[in-house]
C-alpha cells in the first residue's frame, strides 16, 4: 500500500478541473513521470507556486467538486508521480474519485465544517490518515484536531488490493 | 417498485455485487481513442496481458489529434494502431476515416438502447442519447474493460429533467443544456444519471438528443440518457434492420427499457423553454452561463465550429444558414471542423462547405483538433473564441486563451459581426 500521511498543500476553490491539473497539451507524454513537473499549471490561485508547492506535499486539501471536468487519469497520476497520494476534499466528481481508488490513492470526502477546521490549523499543517480505522488526524500550529471519515467498503478494498487492476484480475 | 431505465440496464448486464453501493457490469462496447488508450496498452503488455475481451466489442478511433502533428503524437496513434491489427479490431478508424468518436461511432451504428458503454474521455455520456448508459472512465477503468469486459459503478441515482413546452425557433438543444448547466451548477449533477425527458426531448431529433447528454457531464453527471423511442429506431434502422421486422417492431422491443412510471429518482426537475433565447458561456466554468443579449458586443478572435457537441450534419447547416451571402469581419478568423468523413462529404454535396469557404472559413478534416487546445486553431494569450464546443475550462483552447460556448448558429454570427450577438437578428 501507499504512504498516506504528510504534508499538506491548501487548494482553496471549489471546482478545480483536471485540465488546471494536467492541462491537454500534456497528455501526449507516454509515461506518467514525464507529467510530474507540469503539475497544477493552469491552476490560478493567489500565493500558489505549483510545482514548488506541491514538492514540499504529500497530501491535498481543498474544497468542493475537485477534479471535475476531463477523465483523464493523468490527473491522479501527476499527483502519484510527485508522491501526493491522498486528496481530502468536501466532494469529488465521479470520474476523478474513481481514478484516485483505481490506482490504490485516496479521495476522503469530509464535511465542509471539517474542512473548514484543517484549513484553520494554518499553513505548515502534518495529516495522518489510518485507513483501517478511517480517521485522520491534522497538527499544525501548536493544535492537533481529529476527524473520522467513511470510505464505501468497495472503494477500500481497491485500496488494500492495490488498485482496481489488481482487483479485477483476481476476481473477474 | 418501478425502475429507471440505468436500474434497468444495471440489472441485465450485473456481473457482480462487491458490496451494497457496488456492481461490476458486463459491457456491451469499449471505446478507444489514442490520448487515453496508449498507456493502457502500454501497462498491458508490460504486465505480459497484451489481449482484449472480445475484438468485435472494442471500437477505436484517432481522433484528437490526427493526422498527427509531432513525434509524439505520431507514436501514440502507432501504439494504438499497432495494438489495434494485433488483437484483431476489426473497427479501427484511422487517417481517411476517422473523426471525432463520439460523433463518429453512433453514425457506424455502434451504439443500441440498453448497451453498457465506456470510454477513456468524459463526454462519452454523449451516446445516453440512444437510451444506452454510456460513462466516461479513466485509463484504469479502460484497461479492465479491455482485458475483463468488466466495468465497476456504483448504483445510479437518477436525478430526472423534464424539458417542456415549445423550444423557441433558433433556440437549440446546445441553448437548452446550457441553460440547464448553468441552473444546476458544474457540480448539481455529480453521481448522477441525468434523464432528458418531456415534450421537447421527445420531439428532438438524435443529433440535437446528442447535443444535449454531450454536457451532462458538466453538470457532473455519470451520463445523460433518452428514452429510446421511434426516432431512435429511425436512427438505427440501417443497422437493426436484419434484427427486427419493421421500424414498429424495434419501437415497442426498445419499451423494455423504458423508466417506469413509478421509478424512484433522486430529484425530478422541471424546465418549460417556451421563452428560453440563445445562451452562452462568459467564464471559465460551463455553468457560467448568460443569454447572447446580455454577451451582444464582446469581441471574438475566433469562430469555431466542429466537436462531438455540435460538429453535426444538422450543426453544420445550421451555421450555414446563417453565413449563406455574409463574410467572416476582418477581425475574425473561422474554422470549421466537421465531425466526421460522413459529415463532411454530406455538407460539400449539400453546397455547405462551398458558404463556409466563401465566407472566409478555413475547413479542416475531421478531428477534435483545438476543442482541447492541441492543434488546429490554438489560441494565443488574450484571443477569444466562440465556439460549438462542451468546455471552457481556463486554458482549454490554449494557454490564456478564453472560450465561450454557444450553438453553431450563434458561432457563426460572431462570426459575421466579431463579436456575440443574438443571431435572430442578425
Ligand atoms: S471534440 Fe472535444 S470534447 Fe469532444 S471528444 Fe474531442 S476533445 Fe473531447
Amino acid at each position: 500500500m501507499k504512504k498516506f500521511s504528510g504534508a499538506t498543500l491548501f487548494l482553496d476553490r471549489d471546482d478545480i478541473n483536471t485540465d488546471e491539473i494536467i492541462p491537454a497539451k500534456y497528455l501526449t507524454e507516454n509515461s506518467k513521470v514525464d507529467l510530474g513537473p507540469f503539475v497544477l499549471e493552469d491552476l490560478k490561485l493567489a500565493g500558489l507556486s505549483p510545482k514548488s508547492d506541491v514538492d514540499k506535499a504529500q497530501i491535498i486539501v481543498t474544497r468542493n467538486n475537485f477534479g471535475c471536468g476531463s477523465s483523464r487519469e493523468h490527473a491522479v497520476w501527476v499527483f502519484e508521480v510527485n508522491d501526493i497520494n491522498v486528496v481530502i476534499a468536501e466532494g469529488f466528481s465521479r470520474i476523478f474519485r474513481q481514478n484516485m481508488f483505481n490506482c490504490g490513492m485516496l479521495a476522503i470526502e469530509l464535511a465542509p465544517s471539517d474542512i473548514d477546521l484543517l484549513f484553520s490549523l494554518g499553513s505548515a499543517v502534518e495529516i495522518t490518515v489510518d485507513l483501517e480505522k478511517e480517521t485522520l488526524q491534522g497538527t499544525g500550529g501548536g493544535k492537533s484536531l481529529d476527524f473520522a471519515f467513511k470510505l464505501n467498503s468497495f472503494d477500500k478494498e481497491l485500496v488494500r488490493a492495490g488498485g482496481w487492476l489488481a482487483y479485477a484480475d483476481k476476481n473477474y | 417498485m418501478g425502475k429507471t431505465i440505468s436500474e434497468k440496464i444495471f440489472a441485465s448486464h450485473l456481473r457482480d455485487a462487491p458490496s451494497d453501493d457496488n456492481v461490476v457490469l458486463d459491457l456491451d462496447v469499449v471505446m478507444c481513442h489514442e490520448i487515453t488508450t496508449p498507456i493502457a496498452i502500454n501497462d498491458l503488455v508490460e504486465r505480459g496481458l497484451d489481449r482484449v475481451f472480445d475484438p468485435d466489442k472494442i471500437k477505436v478511433v484517432i481522433d484528437h489529434v490526427t493526422p498527427s502533428k509531432d513525434s509524439k503524437t505520431a507514436m501514440q496513434a502507432k501504439i494504438l494502431r499497432d495494438w489495434a491489427k494485433r488483437n484483431k479490431i476489426k473497427d479501427f478508424f484511422d487517417v481517411g476515416q476517422n473523426g471525432v468518436c463520439h460523433a463518429l461511432f453512433p453514425e457506424k451504428g455502434f451504439v443500441r438502447p440498453g448497451y453498457t458503454i465506456i470510454m477513456g474521455d468524459s463526454h462519452t455520456c454523449t451516446h445516453g442519447a440512444f437510451g444506452a448508459f454510456a460513462a466516461g472512465v479513466g485509463t484504469t477503468d479502460l484497461e479492465v474493460g479491455i482485458l475483463k469486459g468488466v466495468c465497476a459503478f456504483r448504483l445510479p441515482q437518477t436525478m430526472k429533467i423534464n424539458i417542456v413546452g415549445t423550444l423557441p425557433v433558433g433556440v437549440f438543444a446546445k441553448d437548452v443544456i446550457l441553460y440547464i448547466i448553468k441552473e444546476l451548477t458544474v457540480n448539481g449533477a455529480t453521481d448522477k444519471v441525468m434523464e432528458f425527458c418531456g415534450e421537447v426531448v421527445e420531439r428532438m431529433d438524435m443529433e440535437s438528443r446528442m447535443t444535449l447528454c454531450n454536457m451532462a457531464i458538466e453538470a457532473g453527471g455519470t451520463c445523460g440518457v433518452c428514452m429510446p423511442d421511434r426516432v431512435t429506431a429511425e436512427y438505427l434502422y440501417p443497422f437493426i434492420k436484419d434484427q427486427y421486422t419493421s421500424i414498429d417492431d424495434a419501437v415497442s422491443d426498445f419499451e423494455k427499457w423504458h423508466s417506469d412510471p413509478d421509478a424512484v429518482y433522486a430529484d425530478e426537475l422541471t424546465f418549460d423553454v417556451s421563452d428560453l433565447i440563445p445562451h452562452a458561456t462568459y467564464g471559465f466554468k460551463p455553468d457560467e452561463v448568460k443569454t447572447v443579449v446580455e454577451l451582444e458586443g464582446t469581441p471574438v478572435d475566433q469562430v469555431y465550429i466542429g466537436s462531438c457537441t455540435n460538429g453535426r450534419i444538422s450543426d453544420l447547416r445550421e451555421a450555414a444558414a446563417v453565413l449563406k451571402g455574409h463574410k467572416l469581419a476582418p477581425s475574425v478568423r473561422g474554422i470549421l471542423a466537421p465531425a466526421t468523413p460522413l459529415v463532411y462529404s454530406t455538407a460539400m454535396e449539400e453546397g455547405l462547405i462551398k458558404i463556409f469557404m466563401d465566407a472566409g472559413f478555413c475547413v479542416t478534416n475531421p478531428t477534435c483538433g483545438a476543442c482541447l487546445g492541441m492543434s488546429n486553431g490554438v489560441l494565443a494569450k488574450g484571443e477569444v473564441c466562440a465556439s460549438t464546443t462542451n468546455r471552457n475550462f481556463n486554458g482549454r483552447m490554449g494557454k490564456g486563451g478564453m472560450v465561450h460556448l454557444m450553438s453553431p448558429r450563434s458561432a457563426a454570427a460572431a462570426g459575421v459581426k466579431g463579436f456575440i450577438t443574438d443571431h435572430r437578428v442578425l
